[in-house]
Formats: C-alpha cells, structure tokens, sequence
C-alpha cells in the first residue's frame, strides 16, 4: 500500500517536473499547426539573442528577444521557409545571430582551420614516428676497441 | 629543412595567441552592423510631439544626419543626453530621434524636462523601426549620408571622447562628400 503510494507520489512530482521543463518563459503563441509550432521553436532555439549574446530567442528574456521571437513565429505562421527567416534576421542583426556560421570566405578559417591544423599535427606525428623508427631499425656497428671498452666495463661491474 | 619543420608547432602556437592575445581586448558588445551601406529602411510612423503627424524614411533623406534610438528606461541615454545637447546646441549635425519602445507622455515629458536636441522625433512605439535598423538595445546611433544610406552604426552612449575619435571623423567626410555632390 505504502508502495504504491510512494510510485504515485514519485510518478506525480516527476510530471509536475515535467512540465516545468516544458513550459516557454513569456509569452504564448497560438500556432495553426503542431508541426508549423515545432519548427518555429527549433528556429528559435537556433537563433542567438543579439542582447544577452550567450543565449537564443527562447532561453532570453529580453525584450529584442521576445520581438525576435515573435517574428520567427509570425514568419513561420505566414508560411515563410527557414532560409527566408533566417534572411530576415541577418540581414538585420547581421551573421552574429546564428549559432551555426555560414560559409563564406569570412569564416572559412572557422570552419576549415580545425581541419588544418588535425592534417598539421597528423604530418608531424608521422614524421616523428618514421623517424624513431629508423633509429629503432639501424644496428649499432661496434668497433673491436668498442668491444674491449664493453668488456672491461662489464668486469668492472662484476667485481 | 627537417629542422624547420620542428618549429611549426610554435608557430601556430604564436599565432594563436596572438589573435586570442588581440581578442581579450575586442568588446563583444560591439556587433557588425549588417545595416551599413544600406538605405534606411522603409518605415511610416507618428511623430512623438504630434500624433496626427506621420514621418516616413524619405523625410530623413537629404542631409547628413544622426539617428539616436533612445527611450526613457533607458539610463545610458539619459547619460548621453546632455552630450546631444551640447551636439544640437554646436548645430553639428541633424539629430533624429528614435523614441524606442517608450511611452509618449514620459517621453514628452522628458524632453521637457532635459530639452529635445531632435530634430525630428520619431514614435517607434512596438519597436517595428528598431527590428528593421537592428537594434537590440538603447542608445543607439546611426550615421546616414545625404542620400540616406546608413554608413556607420554605434551602439552605446556618445560622449566627448567618443564624438571626436570615432564619430566625427566620419561625419566630416560624409558632409564634404555631401557638399560635393551639392546636396546641403
């Protein structure tokens, strides 16, 4: 009894917690369509808040954010494609509110450097590698006074 | 040869940090405008002393002028406000007040309290205007040429220091560039 108690009370808190994590900061949009809402919201999530910088239109309250917010979901209601949207905002706020850069020559460092630098590390490693390798590989040539030298040395160590 | 290759890694370590070095003294804060270069854009709103009175893009066009997004929330503009003053007073350049998000008897009332160095004052109540010239806070500044091309954006509040490095400089190239096209 106590059991079952304890799973509904556990069942109960973790829905409440459930829709605490659901539950969008401000404002409330009626959208036409659940699908129409889910992009809207994934835009919205993709775009950065020009204000607090470190956050996107949903996570922020601000109010440039919440403008923002409420043109994303405008635009998608109005049946405006993505790249549309995202037209709109950068054309305003500049390439600063996408998570995601574009390519273009500005940012090909960005997107190719990670690359360059992996292909720079690689060469040097394999350089490296080969390189030991060859020490590894070449015997020693030792000389007969070598030999002598060792000889003695050995001795030495035993007495 | 094979020694060079030893100091690559140093060399792109050096890079490195010499552009993170750089990067500690860029301020975040300051965005790329995408706006310059472009024409203001289309708007057609009340002017904040008369509501009955609408002002559209075009009346901005012809002179050299600032438009100064500002609001009465706002405190960095009340910060900024006695040096506009002193910019309207000097007859420096046309100021053209955006007010921002705001309400309008505050606004007005504020004026009166502060003095107005607007020319034109602009009612940009839902903020339409702002989202268009991509403003995402207060103040804000907007250099626009004779022809009302947007040539140069700065977020923040103007002062004395910033006038005479940065802003006016540009102004005086843009009113000689006026002049010669014959535009006053």
């Amino acid at each position: 009894m106590i059991r079952t108690m304890l799973i509904a009370l556990c069942l109960f808190i973790s829905a409440i917690a459930s829709t605490y994590v659901q539950a969008t900061p401000v404002d409330t949009f009626a959208f036409s369509s659940a699908e129409k809402q889910k992009r809207a919201l994934s835009l919205a999530h993709e775009l950065r808040c020009p204000q607090c910088q470190n956050q996107n239109l949903i996570d922020s309250n601000s109010p440039v954010a919440k403008d923002l917010r409420l043109q994303v979901y405008q635009m998608v209601e109005a049946g405006k494609g993505d790249d549309e949207i995202v037209e709109f905002m950068t054309s305003r706020y500049g390439d600063f509110v996408l998570y995601k850069p574009k390519l273009d020559p500005k940012t090909y460092v960005l997107w190719i450097g990670p690359f360059v630098l992996l292909l720079f590390g690689l060469i040097i490693g394999f350089v490296f590698v080969r390189k030991q390798r060859i020490v590894n590989n070449s015997q020693v040539e030792l000389t007969e006074a070598d030999q002598q030298e060792l000889a003695a040395l050995l001795k030495q160590d035993k007495d | 040869m094979k020694k060079l290759i030893l100091f690559v890694p140093l060399m792109i370590f050096l890079g490195m940090g010499f552009f993170l070095y750089k990067g500690l003294f860029l301020n975040p804060k300051v965005l790329e405008s995408a706006l310059e270069g472009k024409l203001v854009p289309y708007f057609e709103l009340e002017q904040l002393e008369q509501s009955d009175k609408v002002i559209t893009n075009k009346d901005l066009i012809g002179k050299v002028a600032m438009l100064n997004v500002w609001g009465t929330w706002c405190p960095a503009c009340k910060y900024e406000h006695p040096y506009l003053m002193v910019l309207a007073r000097n007859k420096q350049i046309p100021i053209y007040g955006i007010n921002y998000r705001d309400e309008r008897d505050m606004a007005l009332e504020e004026l009166k309290l502060q003095g107005n160095p607007y020319e034109i004052n602009i009612f940009d109540k839902d903020g339409r205007l702002g989202l268009d010239l991509g403003v995402y806070g207060a103040p804000e500044s907007f250099l626009i040429d004779h022809q009302g091309i947007v040539r140069y954006r700065f977020a923040g509040p103007i002062d004395q220091r910033i006038w005479a490095d940065t802003l006016y400089p540009i102004v005086k190239t843009l009113q000689e560039q006026a002049v010669k096209d014959g535009a006053s």
